[in-house]
């Protein structure tokens, strides 16, 4: 008997079916991946499981009896635990006591202390999930907090885990200690549901593949029998390419940084004597272990910070005093990593998210100060076409707005006035496979037409299709750019981890895979903590 | 119970929402009405009546509501760019200062230039004592709730110093009064044998320019775009120091105006009470109206004709006044919790 089955699952928002009749089972140690893109029905899924939402029919099975619908109390008591994507911790409490929280009363809380610590110390044991009890969870890392959400599930007698998209938030390095983790969690009869729309994460990790598409299971495969290609053919409903680079003459420079540092006063420089020049019809590469001094170089390059030493020329122009509005109207194009956070303003509409880049300028307001409504709606009707933004219009509220269509509104806004330089911090982080496509696509076009573009990147696949030459960071430090055709994975990899580019000589085919493994082995071996930055 | 959130959100919940709340805050009075041991319906009739029942009330209620107006645009706007202005009393008597000191005696200029005088003066007054505050903010990143509630005392303190020393008007028998404000200072009444004066106008005119500002121009996005995401707001190229300090003076301005119109509207001279903390309740018609500029209009309106009711419910069937406060506090929560279920919806099971 399946350890857990949905049967003919549906569940209606007004107009829109979130989950058509899904039918699906789930055997114990076994990993059963979830794929799909954005809105195509998983949370809702996973939410109708865990008891916040109620099924509008169908109904589902633990160990053969029915799950109550519509509470949570009953989805824990029989042993559905859920990692949620935006963690549940309470900061300033420590790991034993958010992880008692909920589940011990708190007119006992103390007395309970000492049995839930011995209960945590076995887990830890039995899982290999290390943790210090009496950490505050604000001290901890991204990657030690999923750790602590992952053990208070289990700490209620979980028997199945939910992760949803557990990776987006996690370094390389933290997600495949992730993947160990579940891999030794499914060897003791542990069942998992892995949320993503990550394809090679799920090829890594799952036993079976479930995709869904519009609220309705497409296909369900063995891993083993699935590839790369075909899933994201099932995922999407039609053949998706990422566009490639095809190689061009490049023109004259358009950044070139000479010797830059950055440095807050007494503290380690976060851009360290980095010299880098970015030419027309030039995409450069910065690959690098999250935290080396990437926040610092696109924080520079968006004029949200000036060089301490060093020279920094835009366009023929040295930059002294740098400031987002004054590296904008020098003809930047500046893609931020983190679209919620500084992309745009979520509570504002569509048109005037698009218009904040040039407030003062001409067509938006007359005189700088009165803004003519006609013409933003204008220019921003044009926009939503011409970059497809999926949207009610341009009254529409932002945050309404998919990941994909937010990031395309960014593009609008970035590349619209048509950049000399664009810098595209993580520009596909989080985004669909159909979204990644067409922001790759953007880019290649900004290319073609001139401009020059420094790419961001934690993820190698991305770095090698799109880029002319790659550059790594680390510790603030910029090594030389290397041609992308005959740099390897792993020697960018045995960079990325701290050595010498001098040192290095690889044999050279060594794959993506082995080259990953030895960033982890040299990270270890370092004993270094990267979460700084 | 379960709380989720609403898809689309139909226009007419947002409209009803005020008044939604405005009813749960009756009904909520009521229990204390009826703990009193009074009768609720005649109660509620007696304040309407003593709010808007005669000629008489209802200038009342509208004399009432032009400082409420004024304070409640100064919390509208600064809290939209979330500076969090708790010190719009403070800012009142400032202005209120810089009308007596200008207004009586020391310059004298026909009324059609002397009442723009005053009220530019005391706007200037009012922003000048947020600029303390705004500054540490900005440069030292000192948190404005303290510093301007703070600020209020040390105001008060000196007004108090100075109608008991300096400007006190030997005329006055002991109060601690201030001169008279010359005749050419003084506001028209805008109805005959009332108090109702032109402030009331003057406050219209600032709650449309208020509007007109924050919907139309390049400083009303920038302040929304800082409320709302600073960080999304600075990455585009907006000056988000500037912003906030611009913002601020505009709303200690309008605190100011407060000040000045009831000195030289109302009394005609300064004295210590011409506020019975219409700063702090205008923190409470700003979120009644949902920071929107117009809507200030409406709740200083509710909120005055509250008090001004209250007063004559009180003495008709001895329920104590507090229990305009006690109203004007439900409302403001009951808004809380109305704007809250325009957005999401509960679910009982």
């Amino acid at each position: 008997m399946a350890l857990l089955a949905f049967h003919h699952i549906t569940k209606r928002f007004g107009s829109l079916i979130a989950n058509n009749d899904i039918t699906l089972s789930l055997e114990s140690g076994e990993v059963l991946a979830l794929l799909g893109e954005n809105g195509a029905g998983k949370t809702t899924l996973m939410n109708i499981l865990y008891g916040h939402y109620t099924a509008d029919e169908g109904h589902i099975e633990v160990d053969g009896t029915t799950l109550p619908p519509g509470s949570t109390d009953a989805a824990i008591k029989a042993g559905i635990g859920m990692v949620h994507q935006h963690f549940t911790l309470a900061e300033n409490l420590t790991v034993l006591e958010n992880i008692m929280l909920g589940t011990e009363s708190l007119w006992s809380f103390s007395q309970k202390q000492s049995p839930a610590r011995k209960k945590l110390a076995q887990m830890s044991k039995d899982y290999g999930l290390a943790v210090a009890p009496d950490t505050p969870v604000s001290r901890l890392s991204v990657g030690e907090r999923q750790r602590v959400e992952i053990l208070k599930a289990l700490y209620r007698d979980a028997r199945v885990l939910i992760l949803d998209e557990p990776t987006a938030v996690l370094t390389p390095q933290e997600a495949e200690s992730l993947f160990t983790t579940l891999e030794s969690l499914t060897k003791q009869g542990f069942a998992i549901i892995f949320i993503s729309h990550k394809l090679h994460e799920i090829l890594r990790i799952s036993d079976r593949v479930a995709v869904l598409r519009r609220g309705q299971i497409v296909g369900s495969v063995a891993t083993v029998d699935a590839d790369r290609s075909s899933l994201a053919e099932m995922m999407v409903g039609r053949k998706v390419e990422r566009p490639r680079l095809a190689p061009m003459p490049i023109g004259k420079a358009v950044v070139r940084l000479e010797g830059v540092t950055l440095q807050n006063r007494n503290e380690v420089p976060r851009l360290d004597q980095i010299s880098l020049s970015v030419h027309q019809h030039q995409i450069i590469g910065i690959a690098g272990v999250a935290g080396n001094g990437q926040s610092a170089l696109a924080d520079l390059l968006s004029g949200l910070s000036s060089p301490t030493s060093g020279t920094f020329e835009l366009l023929d122009q040295a930059v002294t005093r740098a400031s987002p509005a004054n590296i904008v109207h020098r003809g930047v194009g500046r893609i931020p990593e983190d679209r919620h956070h500084s992309g745009v303003v979520g509570d504002m509409t569509l048109w005037e998210n698009l218009i904040s880049e040039d407030l003062r300028v001409p067509p938006v307001s007359r005189g700088g100060f009165l803004i003519d409504q006609k013409a933003c709606m204008k220019r921003a009707e044009k926009l939503i076409e011409q970059f497809d933004i999926r949207c009610e219009g341009p009254e529409a509220e932002t945050k309404l707005l998919s990941g994909g269509n937010m990031q395309k509104l960014i593009l609008a806004r970035a590349l619209s006035p048509n950049p000399g330089f664009i810098l595209a911090n993580q520009p596909v982080r989080g985004l669909d496979e159909g979204a990644i496509a067409y922001v790759h696509g953007q880019l290649l076009a900004a290319r073609q037409r001139g401009a020059g573009i420094l790419l961001i990147s934690e993820d190698l696949d991305e770095l090698f299709s799109l880029c002319d030459r790659i550059a790594v960071i680390y510790h603030g430090k910029l090594t030389r750019s290397f041609d992308a055709k005959s740099v390897t994975a792993g020697q960018l990899g045995l960079m990325m981890a701290g050595q010498d580019p001098g040192d290095i000589e690889l044999p050279s085919g060594q794959t993506l895979e082995q080259a990953k493994a030895s960033i982890t082995d040299a990270l270890q071996n370092q004993g270094t903590q990267t979460h700084a930055d | 119970m379960q709380i989720e959130l609403r898809e689309q959100i139909a226009p007419w919940r947002i409209a009803l929402a005020p008044v939604a709340a405005v009813a749960a805050s009756l009904l909520l009075g009521s229990i204390l009405i009826l703990w009193v041991g009074a009768p609720v319906g005649e109660a509620y009739l007696l304040l309407v009546k003593g709010a808007l029942g005669s000629s008489f009330a209802l200038t009342e209620t509208f004399t009432r509501s032009i400082p409420l107006i004024f304070t409640g645009l100064a919390a509208a706007i600064a809290f939209r760019a979330r500076f969090y202005n708790i010190g719009a009393e403070g800012q009142l008597y400032c202005g209120a200062l810089a009308a007596t000191f200008f207004g009586t005696g020391l310059i004298t200029l026909p009324p059609l230039l002397m009442i723009p005088f005053l009220m530019l003066v005391g706007a200037l007054a009012g922003g000048a004592a947020l600029a303390v505050p705004v500054l540490l903010k900005t440069h030292l990143k000192v948190d404005e709730v303290v510093t301007t509630l703070l600020l209020n005392f040390v105001i008060l303190l000196f007004v108090g110093y100075l109608l008991e020393g300096p400007w006190k008007d030997p005329m006055s028998m002991g109060w601690p009064q201030s001169e008279s404000i010359i005749d050419e200072g003084v506001f028209p009444k805008l109805v005959d044998k009332s108090r109702l004066h032109f402030g009331l106008l003057f406050a219209v005119i600032g709650s449309v320019l208020c509007w007109t500002m924050m919907r139309f121009t390049v400083w009303g996005y920038e302040i929304r775009a800082v409320g709302h995401n600073p960080s999304a707001a600075r990455f585009a190229g907006i000056n988000v120091n500037t912003t906030v300090i611009r913002t601020a003076l505009i709303s200690g301005g309008f605190a100011g105006l407060a000040g000045v119109s009831e000195v030289a509207g109302l009394k005609g001279y300064l004295t210590l009470d011409i506020s019975p903390g219409f700063g702090y309740t205008g923190i409470a018609v700003a979120m009644l109206a949902q920071l929107h500029p117009m809507a200030v209009i409406l709740s200083a309106l509710f909120i005055s004709m509250i008090y001004v009711g209250a007063d004559s419910m009180s003495r008709a069937v001895n329920i104590p006044t507090y229990i305009a406060d006690v109203l004007v506090g439900l409302s403001v929560l009951s808004i809380l919790v109305s704007v809250m279920l325009t957005r999401y919806r509960l679910r009982w099971r």
